[in-house]
């Protein structure tokens, strides 16, 4: 970059033109070729995927041979708005994820503060890779984990009766999935919380203080405006990493415990009704829209 | 109007969009009568000799269905390599299978759920029995059983099967059950499990075409729209009771051990597993009788290795390789003569599976069919596959 920035190269009179030459005299050409990689990937694999899977929601199946019919029609979207059972399942997805977002707020939000402002840099650090480990195991083992902690004869209800509480019956419910989705994505809202945090200057915090503020007074009014791109940055991942799951109800969910993904699996993979389950997988698509509309309102995307 | 007439009539309403509009298809008139269909490939003449093998052989089956044990000696004595594609779910069979394979797939081992798309999508072609000499062998039922043959057709050659069994655990039970009643009832609130599966209806149709006859239920796959409401309002009910569908065989046996749930729907590899580790259960066929799978290895219209696959299937069909799969698998031979290898492999297996069981106990079972909007007397008020599979997303919830 700044040997080009400094002498900018002549070409040279009579035979081929340096390939550098070229990118001189075509300045246009250096950000061509560099964006053009990314720009076709994106463009062809990601949003004609996108367009395909649109167009596909307004197609039907033959319901014998499950062979798709390229007949125009909005069907698939009146039985979503008309059956009661998707408004639920969209309901139980999106409020599930709004409240595991919420939970991992108030869990992640003291542990980033301590490790930004308050933590010396080796405990920093140690909490840091504490923070990081579980990624490091896979993901379908650490949900198996959790069926082992709640299941009926499960390490929960042992230790509970071992101090002589009745036994909690929580395995193969919502309440299980609201656990364990909380634990899984924890890591998401700790990371961006303390970035942003970070970067709050100790001198803020010394000036609220000259000025009488309390430390509440000082938390609520300096540190959570600061603080909040990086929440909603970290609400972004566990708010969407919960929405598109599917993994987690069919091992931890009970009956009743339906997401949208398992609908559009079940239509996938059963059924053989893709039209469907494209249609389905559009309402995910709105409701992170409308998500990241407000997410970036807030300034989500400056603490990235 | 046939189905499948409905299919074509579409087929052809797609190539005509492209030229002119999509708009005039939508209403396409329905000329009915009471005409049983007969499959595309019905007039494709099966061989009447097996050739020399052609080297290879690309099966779609399920997981253990070719175990090194029965391939490899197949494999010597033919010179056939086998290939295999392992599938997770009957409608992914389906699915891989379209298009008779492509010319990618050979066979299927294609369970009765699936078997019907199979044949009336034109994805597999008419066996010859012929060549297969172990079938004047296999039990009569499963000679020409309905979901594989069609108009004396036969469209693949049975394989296995296994009952749909009650599984209940014998501390709480301590009388067997004998009704399919029990998972229906809200004194087992939350300590009930059944298969995520569709077909699921068909055994709560079963258990109302006894205990309901005023819905004249006949068969549980052939429901009109008032007998598979009814069976779907019976699951519907019954969901508040449901600990958890399970999805996987071993799903279900963790549930037993870890005291999850005390009464399910099972197949008899899950019993065994459970008292092999010493759960305390038992496994019942209730007097409302019981639905059941079966299996088919099915020929591609566009296979491309039929000589291996012709030997493939008479392999699989010998007493021997019977016994060693059933045993392998969990589940219960079609050829009669398998009984005695079963015992000499483990003693007592015969009984264990049912494997010795009479046409009386075949009587007993619904064996899984593709569920059809054409009903049996030839009118189409039945409810097909597709409302089967939205209405278990209803279920669930």
């Amino acid at each position: 970059m700044s040997t080009e920035a400094v002498g900018r190269p002549r070409p040279k009179g009579g035979g081929a033109v340096p390939f550098r030459a070229l990118l001189w005299r075509f300045p246009w050409l250096r950000p061509l070729l560099l964006l053009t990689p990314p720009m076709a990937w994106f463009v062809l694999i990601y949003l004609a995927s996108l367009v395909l899977l649109l167009i596909t929601a307004f197609w039907s199946i033959d319901p014998f041979t499950t062979q798709i019919v390229q007949v125009w029609n909005t069907k698939n979207f009146e039985t979503i708005l008309s059956d009661p059972t998707y408004r639920i399942i969209i309901g139980r997805t999106a409020g599930l994820a709004a409240l595991v977002t919420l939970t991992d707020i108030v869990l992640a939000f003291p542990l980033a503060y301590y490790m930004a402002k308050v933590a010396s840099r080796r405990v920093q650090n140690l909490l840091f890779a504490a923070v990081l480990l579980p990624l490091w195991a896979s993901y379908l083992a650490r949900v198996y984990a959790w069926i082992l902690i709640l299941n009926h004869t499960g390490v929960l209800n042992w230790s509970l009766q071992s101090i002589g509480l009745p036994a909690a019956n929580i395995g193969y419910t919502n309440t299980a999935m609201w656990l364990v989705f909380s634990y899984i994505w924890l890591p998401f809202m700790i990371i961006p919380t303390y970035a942003a945090l970070e970067r709050v200057p100790d001198s803020l915090l010394e000036a609220a203080a000259d000025l009488g503020a309390r430390r509440w007074r000082t938390t609520l009014d300096v540190v959570l405006p600061l603080a909040l791109p990086g929440v909603v940055a970290g609400s972004i991942f566990t708010f969407s990493l919960t929405l598109g799951d599917y993994i987690t109800p069919i091992l931890v969910g009970g009956a009743g415990s339906q997401f949208i993904g398992n609908v559009v699996y079940a239509n996938v993979g059963i059924a053989n009704n893709i039209p469907f389950a494209a249609a389905l997988a559009t309402v995910p698509i709105v409701i992170m829209a409308a998500y990241l509309l407000i997410a970036q309102r807030l300034g989500a995307f400056e603490a990235l | 109007m046939g189905v499948r007439k409905a299919g074509l009539v579409r087929l052809g309403c797609m190539a005509a969009a492209a030229v002119i509009t999509a708009t005039a298809c939508g209403s396409s008139p329905s000329p009915s009568g009471p005409t049983l269909q007969v499959p595309p490939t019905a007039k494709l003449a099966p061989p009447t000799s097996i050739g020399a093998g052609e080297g290879q052989l690309n099966l779609v089956l399920w997981d253990g269905y070719a175990d090194k044990s029965w391939v490899d000696p197949f494999t010597a004595a033919t010179g056939c390599k086998v290939n295999q594609h392992p599938a997770g779910s009957s409608d992914e069979m389906v699915s891989l299978m379209k298009d008779g394979g492509g010319g990618n797939w050979d066979m299927v081992s294609a369970s009765g759920d699936a078997d019907l798309r199979l044949i009336y999508s034109g994805d597999v072609k008419p066996m010859n029995t012929a060549l297969i000499p172990d079938w004047t062998n296999f039990q009569t039922y499963f000679q020409s059983p309905p979901y594989n043959t069609i108009m004396g057709v036969h469209y693949g050659i049975s394989l296995q099967w296994g009952p749909n069994t009650l599984l209940y655990n014998t501390k709480k039970f301590v009388n067997p059950p004998t009704s399919w009643g029990v998972i229906y009832d809200p004194a087992n609130k939350g300590l009930v499990t059944i298969p995520d599966n569709p077909i699921q209806i068909a055994d709560a149709a079963l258990y109302l075409s006894k205990t309901k006859p005023s819905l004249h239920i006949t068969d549980p796959y052939e429901l009109t729209q008032p007998q598979f409401d009814a069976a779907v309002a019976l699951l519907k009910g019954q969901q508040p009771l449901i600990k958890k569908y399970w999805a996987l065989a071993t799903d279900e046996i963790s549930l037993f051990q870890n005291g999850d749930v005390t009464v399910g729907a099972a197949w008899p590899y899950q019993t065994i597993q459970l008292k092999l580790a010493g759960s305390p259960v038992d496994e019942t066929i209730p007097s409302e009788g019981a639905t059941g799978w079966a299996d088919t290895w099915m020929l591609a219209t566009k296979a491309a290795h039929p000589n291996c696959a012709y030997l493939w299937t008479k392999w699989v069909s010998t007493p021997k390789v019977q016994a060693e799969q059933a045993l392998s698998f969990g589940e219960t031979p079609v050829n009669s003569m398998a009984c005695a290898q079963m015992e000499a492999l483990q003693a007592g297996s015969c009984a264990q599976y049912h494997a010795d069981k009479g046409q009386a106990y075949f009587d007993t079972i619904k064996f899984w069919k593709t569920p059809i909007a054409q009903c049996p007397d030839g009118t189409t008020v039945c409810v097909p596959y597709d409302q089967w599979v939205s209405a278990w997303t209803t279920i669930k919830g």
